[in-house]
């Protein structure tokens, strides 16, 4: 028996082997990087910042949409799009990155560094061995021979039961990490130049494209569950960056009436119905102080799950307020979903401010 | 279906209203929750439903309505609920092969550039209309939600004549009731949207309105709901029936109290 023991790989805590047999639906919880809520089942993830997970209930469901609305100069925001993709970097999930400004490889490599705990690091130490434990002990077994061929019995590792991790921003990740994630790209100054001009469903090139290139990715990687022979099950972390803005090819950021309304929120909802029918999550930042029809940003809203929107201090005059001197900024959560279920886990506290120290960006209630 | 909602709209499965055109509005909270009520309820009534679920997917659905008691899967099997999911259709619309598409996925607009409701409406013809084995009650046809078409590029006017050839249909030539979900704001910049919303406070014999709290969040009380009934008929000018409650959403149901009554309080 204690070769059976062993080759079920080294639990941290002394758990047995022993596996709860637990109904076929809920096994998707063995997804890296995501955990069941209490509420419903329905699969979390870590937007990459554990104090937004608090506020959000518990992390971002799979399969909805975190529409980040920028602060002034879009520096907070551009710093919360990172967390979400680093945390997809840690937690092993692919990543698809969409820029207009920065090449999504630059973005990438400006990403924080994940902050190992001494804990934390001690299990990944003990995942190694476990793995070389495991392939020792394909020698035969003496005694329980009868167990020989049987499949090892895979033991999910404490680990993965963790989501949300912390990171350095002073840090940027080791390219040994970047090397292992498999991620996929676009940039639209060379998705561009790629094809001549087309319109279809009357949406700005820019959208049009982008929702082909994902509806691409999802179904030749199988996120949509289009080969059910792959056991591995992962996430896809998309994250869109400043979509809405003059480079995409979209006017409502500098005109007053635009000459196309409906292109942003038409994407939007093709986008929703690509992410609920796949394991995928998305970040979207969109400069929302700069959209001068209001009735957009409304629709917008309706169109997203999650919505939280950004205020900094720099050059208001907040910045010199002593009710604020710890702070750089205020969130604003706008929406959160309720997912099959008629209530939703909204914390209570409702004045957020966040703030970045030298390493750590935390949000906390300002009081 | 809420037992306390029933009561409070004095309603009862057995006997479902027929012609009627009920409004759910929600300004500042989410409104969702009177949908699922409206599922349910018809659905217990034994009525034959057409859902159009253009903001969520089924399983959302589905696995509320089992909270309540009802299931969407075997309604759909029996035929008793017909179910447009929106967005698979419009991702069958702009991503699926032309020839499975055809001339009448109800999305088709979309793709296309004017904002065109005709094959929805036609869509939501045929599928209430009484075949002859059918036994179910009257036919209902309940829309998640209304706002989302305009931000799809339908024009006001669009959608208030689908709305009206809806109820010329359903509620007039078959008897059927429409609910309907619009979302509002008070001071809200949507002027197409408010004024689909004006027009359909206008027609309609029930309005159920959720607000959230003026005075802001509360961990007890997560609303308002107005109930607008209309007068029955217009020529004896009967006014219309106003009454405000209080509600808190729980897992399995929702708790319906005269204001400043919330059990917290009390």
């Amino acid at each position: 028996m204690a070769a059976l023991a062993t080759g079920g790989g080294m639990p941290s805590d002394g758990a047995t082997s022993f596996q709860r047999k637990v109904p076929a639906s809920s096994r998707l919880a063995t997804i890296a990087g995501t955990r069941p809520s209490v509420r419903h089942g329905q699969l979390l993830l870590s937007s990459g910042l554990p104090s937004l997970d608090c506020v959000l209930g518990g992390g971002l469901a799979v399969g909805t949409l975190l529409l980040i609305e920028e602060d002034k100069y879009s520096i907070y925001s551009n710093l919360l799009f990172k967390y979400f993709l680093a945390e997809g970097i840690v937690c092993g999930h692919n990543l698809f990155v969409a820029s207009a400004k920065e090449d999504p490889a630059d973005i990438l490599k400006e990403l924080p560094a994940p902050l190992f705990d001494d804990a934390h690091k001690n299990q990944v130490n003990e995942k190694e061995t476990a793995i070389k434990s495991k392939q020792e002990s394909q020698e035969s077994m003496k005694i329980a021979w009868r167990y020989q061929n049987l499949p090892r019995i895979e033991v999910s590792p404490a680990a993965s039961a963790r989501i949300g991790h912390y990171y350095d921003v002073s840090k940027m990740v080791s390219p040994e990490l970047l090397q292992s994630t498999k991620w996929h790209r676009f940039f639209v100054p060379e998705e561009m130049s790629l094809h001549p001009e087309i319109k279809t469903c009357n949406m700005t090139c820019g959208y049009t494209r982008l929702l082909q290139s994902i509806q691409r990715i999802i179904y030749q990687e199988g996120f949509d569950g289009s080969y059910p022979q792959k056991k591995q099950k992962n996430i896809l972390r998309i994250g869109i960056q400043s979509l809405g803005s003059v480079l995409w090819g979209d006017d409502i950021c500098c005109t007053d009436n635009p000459e196309d309304i409906y292109s942003l929120t038409k994407f939007l909802y093709v986008l929703r119905g690509l992410l609920r029918m796949s394991l995928s999550a998305c970040i979207i930042t969109v400069p929302a102080h700069l959209i001068q029809n209001k009735a957009i940003m409304e629709r917008v809203t309706n169109l997203s799950d999650t919505v939280v929107g950004l205020e900094s201090f720099i050059g208001s005059e907040r910045e010199t307020n002593p009710l604020y001197k710890d702070y750089q900024g205020l969130i604003h959560v706008h929406k959160i979903p309720r997912l099959n279920s008629l209530i939703c886990d909204v914390s209570g506290t409702k004045d957020l401010a966040f703030r970045l120290k030298r390493k750590l960006f935390t949000i906390e209630s300002a009081s | 279906m809420f037992l306390e909602l029933n009561e409070l709209l004095n309603a009862s499965p057995e006997r479902p209203e027929q012609g009627k055109l009920t409004l759910l509005c929600d300004t500042k909270t989410d409104g969702s929750f009177l949908v699922h009520h409206f599922l349910s309820f018809y659905l217990k009534a034994g009525c034959k439903v057409c859902f159009v679920a253009l903001l969520q997917s089924f399983s959302h659905y589905n696995i509320i309505a089992q909270k309540l008691g009802v299931s969407l899967t075997a309604a759909k099997e029996r035929g008793q609920l017909v179910f447009l999911e929106g967005l698979k259709s419009c991702f069958d619309v702009l991503f699926g092969e032309e020839q499975h598409v055809g001339q009448t996925n109800p999305l088709r607009f979309v793709s296309e550039d004017g904002s065109n409701l005709k094959t929805m409406y036609e869509f939501v013809r045929t599928s209430l209309m009484a075949s002859g084995s059918d036994s179910w009650k009257c036919p209902v046809l309940l829309m998640d939600d209304l706002s989302v078409l305009l931000s799809l590029g339908v024009r006001p006017v669009d959608v208030l004549d689908f709305i009206h050839y809806c109820r010329v249909a359903v509620c007039s030539q078959l008897k059927g009731n429409i609910v309907v979900l619009v979302h509002s704001n008070d001071d809200s910049e949507d002027e197409a949207n408010e004024l689909v919303v004006n027009s359909l406070c206008h027609q309609s014999n029930l309005i159920l309105w959720a607000e959230g709290l003026a005075t802001g969040f509360c961990k007890d009380v997560h609303g308002q709901l107005k109930i607008i009934q209309k007068g029955s008929s217009e020529l004896k000018a009967e006014r219309n029936l106003l009454r405000i409650y209080q509600y808190k959403i729980q897992d399995k149901n929702v708790t319906f109290f005269a204001r400043g009554m919330s059990a917290a309080v009390l």
